[in-house]
């Protein structure tokens, strides 16, 4: 039994599908993420999965039941916010334990749970202050602290991270998900962030358009993209595509090589001309068109820094490059995964 | 691993989260509110619309119909012809006077300078204080014995003591004088608009006027104003209205006259309908207030719709 | 360098005279209500005196009278029963309905809000003559509980605006991560809105009370004994015995009546501003 089901929801806002039939398994203890462009819908489906909205049409199952017409609080959801949501008039210690409290458990009990949730975080030391006089990231444990405390069988987390400066964002979302491992909790992670996607989720659902086009693990939304969205959506700087033969082709910057680099036989050449080249340190990232294909078309190539050294490659010039026929993908004319054609 | 997930009880019926639905919560809280206007506001509307078609006195109370009958009398009326008149040129009057003081004392408060708090303080004192409280303090400077603005005039020189005006007793100083005491009372909510509308603008926008060249004046008129143009609209709607159906510095500083000449509607429909008990004549001028009120609301909510960026 | 001196010393002038004319523009009437109510009669009366300045020494003599031979201190207590009782009114009503418009109502709640603001401009002119049976129906006639009864028809609509624009600046997060922990939409409400909008409630009671002081229309045609009357009215047609005005008392009554309203605005009306430019500006 899955921890989350939902079949073919919708959500309409007036006449416009925000959510247009999202049909989506979360298995028990996974860690689940979202992953979309702004305004592609992933904010209201987790909203309806916490009961903040109702969906238009189409069911939703928590835990086996359906909780259509349930609000949050009986269905063993719990959110954090953007901004955390932390009760700016209460302490940290009246913070977590508020939902205890509205739940009418004994005040000993609530004790015991708060103590076990802010230990769990390592926010023991703070449980007399404020939320005003707490840093970012003591902020962030308070709300997850405040959302595990009711032991759910759902954590929502909506973007936490975006309000983080850069920095503290790769160690927050290691924190995030460590943690999460720890406690095994189900867990839905809403993010328009792929490298965020990609480095916490157990498998990604990515979103456009209010529709689900493809869930899988990170290899396979990487390596097997359903269709041109999601092949060119995740993978910095993004997958190259040319149309071909009524159909498209692609294949990633990082796997367009120069061919002195190629070592496998079965490779497919291109003449690429070098227009512009980025040297970004830990790699070099060179812009050129290809000939043969749309002379408009600005096509990556990502050098490793093994080749960095050489800086033969120059604009202007004409180089032999390959792709390895096993990372070339193709896609139909409609931007759906095909075979070779 | 931490065993996390615990069941939660499952609710028994459907009516037991009837309270949560948006819909239903929301109308309970706006109920009360909208019972209380509906019954002190919409009602009594409706009442009075009916006294007016109707020949209702208080000596009298009958409810019959009589058609437009009352309204036809009082329009042939020519001391109401006058009133009429009168309250358009009150409104008119205050307003514009209330908004050029009010643009320029915004202007002279955008500045910092010392003690700008405390002039700033005692500008709201007209629109702060309770209208009938200044009024009075205007009542005696306008005294006909006593008045300080004569006894300045005189020391001045500017006119002798048999020239003294009659502020209140003479017939266009009087309808100037209720001018006067209502822009003075308006003008500090005419700059508190203006302030809150200039300070919204962004400051980008007045520095790149700047940059491209504008002057003080352009940026006045061709920048400035038309930014603050939706809330000054709504300003002057609140100004309008609230001069329009008045009768507290009229009924205050001259009781409508010398011989009508301040009458204003709102005073009118006071003497006729209350103090003389003609409910369905009474009525019938309050109403004359409505047409002017309609146009000016829905003249300015379209304006401000229309304009909002 | 001199024409340039000249035409900022100019400017400079100017400036400060135009500081000058306001200042003396909106305040001298409260001068002249200041010192008439310390000058002896005789003073007052006698039109070779120079009115600017005390000719005979100050005297509490019209304070005095005030509090003594007129219903002055019945008419403040009036007041105030009636001040706090419409705001109380007051805030019962608007304060669930604001955060219901503001929160709960989508589209039609906006309409709604804008319908209920609009009554706010129905003029007191044209509802005093139904109302007046009304409260004659009530028996009701001729007290001052017809006002608590009254001026609730403006203090909501005002206040419910007011209250709207605090609440739509309010983020809802937090009324939405406690009804995921686990309150009501009714419990978000009383447990977080309002706890969270006490500065905007604050504001709007205060000016509420100085809206019940600042009435004249509905006080002027419902009471007219003169024990009932809130102290705007009987200052302003209490006063006058026969046909003489005892200006010394009416500028007395209306300088302690003016300074609370006075001073209450002035520490709101930033707070005040924001409420209504919340509403209007984007």
């Amino acid at each position: 039994m899955a921890a989350v089901s939902t079949r073919d929801i919708i959500k309409k806002f007036g006449e416009v599908p925000a959510v247009n039939g999202i049909s989506l398994d979360v298995p028990n203890g996974e860690f689940m993420v979202l992953l979309g462009p702004s305004g592609c819908g992933k904010t209201t489906f987790l909203r309806i999965i916490c009961g903040l909205e109702r969906q238009t049409s189409g069911d939703l199952l928590i835990g086996g039941d359906v909780v259509n017409d349930i609000p949050p609080r009986a269905r063993g959801v719990a959110m954090m916010f953007q901004s955390y949501g932390l009760y700016p008039h209460f302490t940290v210690r009246h913070n977590i334990a508020f939902p205890l409290k509205t739940q009418r458990v004994p005040s000993a009990e609530i004790s015991k749970k708060v103590d076990w949730a802010s230990q769990l975080l390592g926010i023991s030391h703070l449980l007399d202050r404020r939320p005003r006089q707490l840093s970012g990231g003591e902020r962030q444990r308070v709300a997850l602290a405040r959302a595990l405390v009711r032991q759910p069988t759902v954590l929502l987390l909506d973007e936490p991270l975006s309000n983080l400066d850069a920095k503290l964002r790769a160690s927050a979302r290691l924190e995030i998900k460590q943690f999460q491992q720890r406690v095994g909790v189900t867990t839905i992670y809403v993010t328009h962030d792929q490298v965020e996607a990609m480095g916490m989720g157990d498998r990604i659902a990515v979103i456009d358009g209010g529709r689900v086009r493809q869930v899988g693990t990170p290899a396979e939304i990487y390596d097997d993209p359903a269709d041109r969205f999601v092949a060119t959506f995740v993978g910095t700087p993004p997958m190259n595509i040319v149309a071909k033969n009524g159909g498209y082709l692609g294949f990633r910057p990082e796997n367009f090589l120069p061919m002195d680099m190629m070592d496998d036989t079965n490779f497919a050449e291109f003449n690429f001309r070098v227009d512009r080249s980025e040297y970004l340190g830990s790699e070099r990232i060179v812009y050129g068109v290809i000939e043969g294909f749309d002379p408009n078309q600005v096509i990556t190539a990502k050098l490793p820094p093994a080749h960095v050294a050489e800086e033969s490659i120059r604009p202007g010039e004409w180089h032999p490059f390959a792709v390895r026929n096993s990372t070339l993908r193709y896609f139909d004319k409609d931007g759906k995964r095909s075979s070779r054609h | 691993m931490v065993a996390i997930a615990e069941s939660v009880p499952k609710p028994h019926t459907r009516f037991r989260f009837i309270l949560d639905r948006r819909d239903v919560l929301g109308s309970l809280l706006v109920a009360p509110a909208i019972l209380y206007v509906l019954l002190l506001v919409g009602v009594p509307f409706l009442m009075a619309v009916y006294y007016s078609v109707s020949a209702y006195t208080i000596y009298d109370p009958s409810w019959s119909f009589v058609g437009l009958a009352n309204f036809e009398q009082i329009i042939a009326d020519p001391v109401f012809r006058q009133t009429l008149y009168n309250t358009f040129i009150f409104t008119f009057g205050s307003q514009i006077l209330g908004l050029i003081l009010g643009k320029f004392g915004a202007l002279v408060l955008l500045r910092p300078f010392p003690g700008r708090k405390l002039v700033r303080a005692l500008i709201i004192l007209p629109w702060a204080v309770p209208i009938a409280l200044a009024t009075v303090a205007w009542q005696w400077m306008f005294d006909s014995l006593y008045s300080v603005i004569n006894w300045t005039l005189i020391a001045l020189g500017i006119i002798t003591r048999s020239e003294a005006p009659n502020w209140l007793g003479n017939q266009d100083l009087a309808m100037l004088s209720v001018i006067i005491v209502n822009a003075w009372r308006f003008f500090p909510f005419a700059i508190v608009i203006f302030l809150a509308g200039i300070t919204s603008i962004p400051q980008d926008v007045l520095d790149a006027a700047t940059v491209d060249g504008a002057g003080f004046w352009r940026r006045n008129y061709q920048i400035i104003l038309p930014m603050i143009l939706p809330i000054t609209a709504i300003g002057l709607i609140f100004g309008i209205v609230f001069t329009f159906t008045d009768l507290s510095i009229v009924f205050l500083m001259t009781m409508g006259g010398p011989v009508g000449a301040t009458s204003v509607l709102g005073f009118a429909g006071f003497q006729t309908g209350i103090v003389s008990g003609d409910v369905s004549h009474g009525a019938a001028i309050s109403l004359f207030m409505l047409p002017v009120l309609l146009v000016v609301v829905v003249g300015m909510l379209r304006f401000i719709r229309r304009r909002e960026i | 360098m001199p024409r340039e001196k000249v035409a900022a010393v100019l400017q400079e002038t100017s400036f400060y005279g135009a500081v000058a004319f306001f200042f003396v523009l909106a305040a001298f009437p409260f001068y002249w209500m200041l010192i008439t109510s310390f000058k002896e009669n005789s003073d007052l009366y006698n039109v070779t005196n120079i009115p600017f300045w005390f000719n005979d020494p100050p005297t509490l003599e019209h304070f005095r009278y005030l509090f003594e031979k007129t219903l002055f201190t019945t008419w403040l207590l009036n007041s105030l029963i009636i001040g706090l009782c419409v705001t109380a009114i007051t805030l019962v009503t608007a304060l669930p309905a604001a955060y219901s418009l503001a929160r709960m109502t989508g589209r039609n709640g906006e309409a709604l809000g804008i319908g209920i603001f609009l009554t706010y401009l129905v003029p007191p002119t044209l509802l005093f003559l139904p109302l007046s049976r009304v409260i004659a129906e009530l028996g009701l006639q001729n007290s001052m509980w017809s006002l608590v009864l009254v001026y609730p028809t403006f203090t909501i609509p005002f206040c419910t605006w007011l209250l709207m624009g605090f609440f739509k600046a309010m983020p809802p997060e937090i009324e939405e991560a406690a009804i995921v922990d686990g309150c009501s939409l009714f419990g978000a409400f009383i447990k977080m809105a309002i706890p969270l909008s006490v500065p905007g409630i604050l504001t709007v009671v205060i000016f509420t009370f100085t809206l019940t002081l600042q009435e004249f229309v509905y006080a002027l045609t419902f009471v007219s004994a003169s024990d009932q009357k809130p102290i705007t009215l009987g200052v302003a047609t209490d006063l006058i015995r026969g046909d003489v005005f005892y200006w010394g008392e009416i500028m007395a009554g209306a300088l302690i009546a003016s300074i609370p309203v006075a001073i209450a605005y002035n520490l709101f009306l930033d707070r005040f501003i924001s409420g209504i430019t919340g509403g209007a500006v984007k």
